[in-house]
């Protein structure tokens, strides 16, 4: 394509011809306002807030939209004259006459200098910049939005103004809305969610979690809207690198190894059965993980503590035992709760001036250095109430309020029921073992407990190694654990595994099967019976063998051999028979 | 004095052994009728150990290994799962009521089902009344004699 020569404010640049003079403008770092334009979709001029001023050597000079202006050789474009600043002006006291609360308007109205509208106020949001519709036609590719209506009428709507069967609950449309408008949580009917710590529904490409290894982005097939309607591909136009590939797949990669260490860790109870306490109901009651979520200074609030509104909180309450301890859900005790929550209250505590009420069942203060910390906390003017809440119901904060939150209590310790006011509820919720643990302890052939969690080989004297040689627990895996426990049991298991490296030869049970070739017939019975393949027929010799080696000494084929030729050692029929006669005759 | 059963259990060494030894570590009360002999699986359990215990004086016989698809040998419970049905027509032949002979899945978490299982089996062989074997149920011919001691005790 042809280049030609711009001057905008008198910056000489070399665009393409037909260019638009906004990308030019933009690459030379000068700011043109614009609500309506975003790149990777065509230039709709809709808000005519970019107007900028066109002229040519002789004299001709005109008001145009810069974002979708064509350059032409010796174009001067001027983006700071009265001119220029009366025509933004007019047009954008014409948007707010639609639409004056908006904030963006308000702060453009801000820079702009006006202080009177004169074509008065309208309380519409939308603008009708068509972002939402162009994104959905060009960038999704689901078509679900367009405009209809004419004149003062005019709309952005769904067919009909109905649900669309089309919309693919992207997002994008919400995304793009420079207004606000367009809001996720009505779109996805997620205004539950605790909109501070929602990542939102647009994350579908994001890391695994923040400290991942390695630190990679992936995407998520399920939530992408190019595996949705093959369109889209804005990462990979957006990406420097060219690292995007829609077509990867996941690869299967086979190893050999001797040693596993299983650290498959836990997942969190799902507290929204337990509709007494209202998760996934009221906005203001999340998980400790959500807290801890909100609370990480790299976080969506960068740290701070807010309510759903965005304000500050007066009192939380933190409910212990969510899920554990209960004859309902899980008997055992979590272990680790009774402590992050005091770690909660301690940071509300240092970051705000909310009045803190832990409700607890038994404080289990175990680990080094705990009760101290218990002790501490107790002096930090933290209200711990012995009972488990009952119900958290909404209500106000004071007499005539609205929006705020109840949690019903007995504390046993004065005997009464209480009713405590507060703006959030942080769920502690159990720790419960991970939803495949019982298929994946099935491939390592290893046990599973009631609770879902992995069986060790012995309680005292086998915390680490499990049932099948070679294979071994570490952390949460095997049982609630806290960091220390993990860590320890963690390294435990490295170096049981490291052993059996560094001695580079196994050493075995002397129990296994052997066959005594002078009564064996080479019936062959036993060749079908072993599960690992150990016993082969020698045809020269016309009797079957058995591989010491592979032999686990189970005794299947000594059970089965009709000769009685196989012996299993340490588990022989001669000291089978006479354990049966010593304990019968 | 009331009839006590005697009774041969042949626990398997990784579910079935684990959990009866959770059920004592957990201090859960059994009857004592039972006695247990560890073998590595329930696969290894020998139709002729079962007949033996009978013969010796055996009320009951309990065989408990991992559950269907936990086996620690992969398929070992199958086989013995295989083997019970025989077992119990021998039995029936031999004038023994197959009631006699239980096989029962435990896994090594589960004391408190070890605990129950032994209970009931207790009971029940209690109710059965003591085995009495008919003279002719284990009584080797002439001819079978050299065979049986070649072929089961070595």
């Amino acid at each position: 394509m042809a280049e030609v020569n711009v001057k905008i404010d008198g910056h000489p640049i070399v665009m393409e011809d037909g260019a638009f003079v906004l990308e030019g403008a933009r690459n030379l770092g000068i700011y043109i306002p614009t609500l309506c334009y975003y790149p990777y979709m065509t230039p709709y001029a809709a808000c005519r807030i970019c107007a900028v001023e066109a002229r040519d050597a002789k004299g001709w000079s005109k008001i145009v939209t810069a974002c979708n202006y064509p350059v032409w050789e010796g174009l001067e474009i001027h983006t700071n004259t009265p001119r220029v600043m009366n025509a933004r002006r007019v047009n954008l006291e014409m948007l707010m006459s639609r639409c004056e609360p908006v904030p963006v308007l308000q702060q453009l109205a801000d820079q702009f200098g006006i202080d009177t509208l004169r074509w008065g106020t309208g309380d519409n949001t939308c603008i009708l910049c068509g972002l939402c519709v162009r994104v959905c036609d060009e960038v999704v590719g689901a078509h679900a939005l367009a405009f209809s209506e004419r004149g003062i009428f005019r709309k952005v709507s769904t067919p009909f103004g109905g649900e669309s069967g089309d919309c693919i609950l992207c997002g994008a449309c919400a995304k793009v809305c420079p207004t606000g408008h367009i809001k996720l949580e009505e779109i996805k009917g997620r205004s539950i969610v605790h909109k501070e710590i929602s990542l939102g529904p647009n994350s579908a490409i994001t890391l695994p979690f923040r400290q991942a290894v390695p630190n990679v982005p992936y995407i998520d097939v399920e939530k992408c809207i190019h595996f949705s309607t093959g369109e889209c591909k804005v990462c990979s136009r957006v990406c420097p690198k060219d690292c995007i590939h829609y077509d990867d797949q996941d690869q299967y990669e086979e190893f050999d190894i001797g040693a596993v260490v299983m650290a498959t860790g836990f997942d969190n109870f799902d507290p929204t059965p337990m509709k007494q306490y209202g998760y996934g109901k009221y906005p203001n009651v999340i998980t400790a993980e959500e807290f801890e979520m909100m609370n990480n200074a790299a976080g969506p609030t960068g740290g701070r503590i807010l309510l759903e509104n965005g304000e500050e909180p007066r009192a939380i309450a933190i409910l212990h035992c969510i899920g554990s301890r209960d004859q309902d859900h899980h008997k055992y005790c979590s272990r680790v709760c009774c402590m992050y929550a005091f770690k909660f209250s301690h940071l509300v505590k240092e970051k705000t001036n909310a009045e803190v009420y832990q409700l607890y069942i038994d404080i289990r203060s175990f680990g080094k250095g705990y009760e101290e910390f218990y002790q501490r906390i107790l002096d930090e003017d933290v209200n711990l109430i012995r009972g488990k809440a009952a119900e958290v119901i909404p209500s106000g904060f004071r007499r005539g309020e609205e929006g705020h939150l109840l949690v019903l209590c007995e504390d046993t310790l004065i005997g009464k029921f209480r009713e405590i006011p507060v703006d959030m509820v942080i769920l502690c919720t159990a720790l419960e073992a991970r939803r495949d643990a019982k298929d994946i302890g099935r491939k390592f052939n290893i046990s599973v407990g009631a609770d879902g969690w992995y069986i060790e080989a012995h309680p005292k004297l086998g915390p680490v190694s499990t049932t099948t040689e070679g294979v071994f627990l570490a952390g949460a895996c095997q049982g609630p654990k806290d960091i220390p426990d993990t860590v320890a049991q963690g390294g435990a298991a490295a170096s049981h595994a490291l052993k059996l490296m560094c001695l580079g030869e196994i050493l075995m049970d002397a129990a296994y099967a052997v066959i005594r070739e002078e009564y064996c017939s080479g019936c062959r019975v036993c060749n079908e019976l072993c599960p690992y393949n150990a016993i082969e027929y020698l045809s020269d010799k016309k009797v079957s063998t058995i591989n010491a080696a592979l032999c686990k000494a189970c005794g299947t084929c000594v059970a089965a051999c009709p000769a009685g030729a196989i012996v299993g050692r340490h588990f022989t029929d001669d000291q089978i028979y006479a354990q049966i006669e010593g304990m019968l005759v | 004095m009331s009839f006590e059963p005697k009774i041969i259990g042949f626990l398997c060494n990784w579910c079935s052994y684990t959990g009866a030894d959770l059920a004592g570590t957990a201090r859960m009360k059994y009857p004592p009728n039972m006695t247990s002999i560890r073998v590595m699986c329930s696969g290894r359990v020998d139709p002729g150990f079962i007949l033996d215990a009978f013969q010796k004086g055996a009320d009951g016989v309990l065989i408990c290994g991992c559950h269907p698809g936990d086996c620690h040998y992969v398929e070992g419970n199958y086989k013995c799962m295989r083997r019970i049905p025989l077992t119990k027509k021998i039995m029936k032949e031999m004038g023994i009521e197959p009631r006699r002979l239980r096989l029962e899945w435990v896994s090594a978490s589960e004391g408190a089902r070890f605990q129950q299982i032994v209970t009931e089996f207790t009971e029940q062989i209690r109710a059965l009344g003591p085995l009495t074997l008919n003279e002719w149920a284990f009584a080797p011919t002439e001819a079978e004699a050299p065979h049986e001691q070649a072929a089961g005790r070595e």
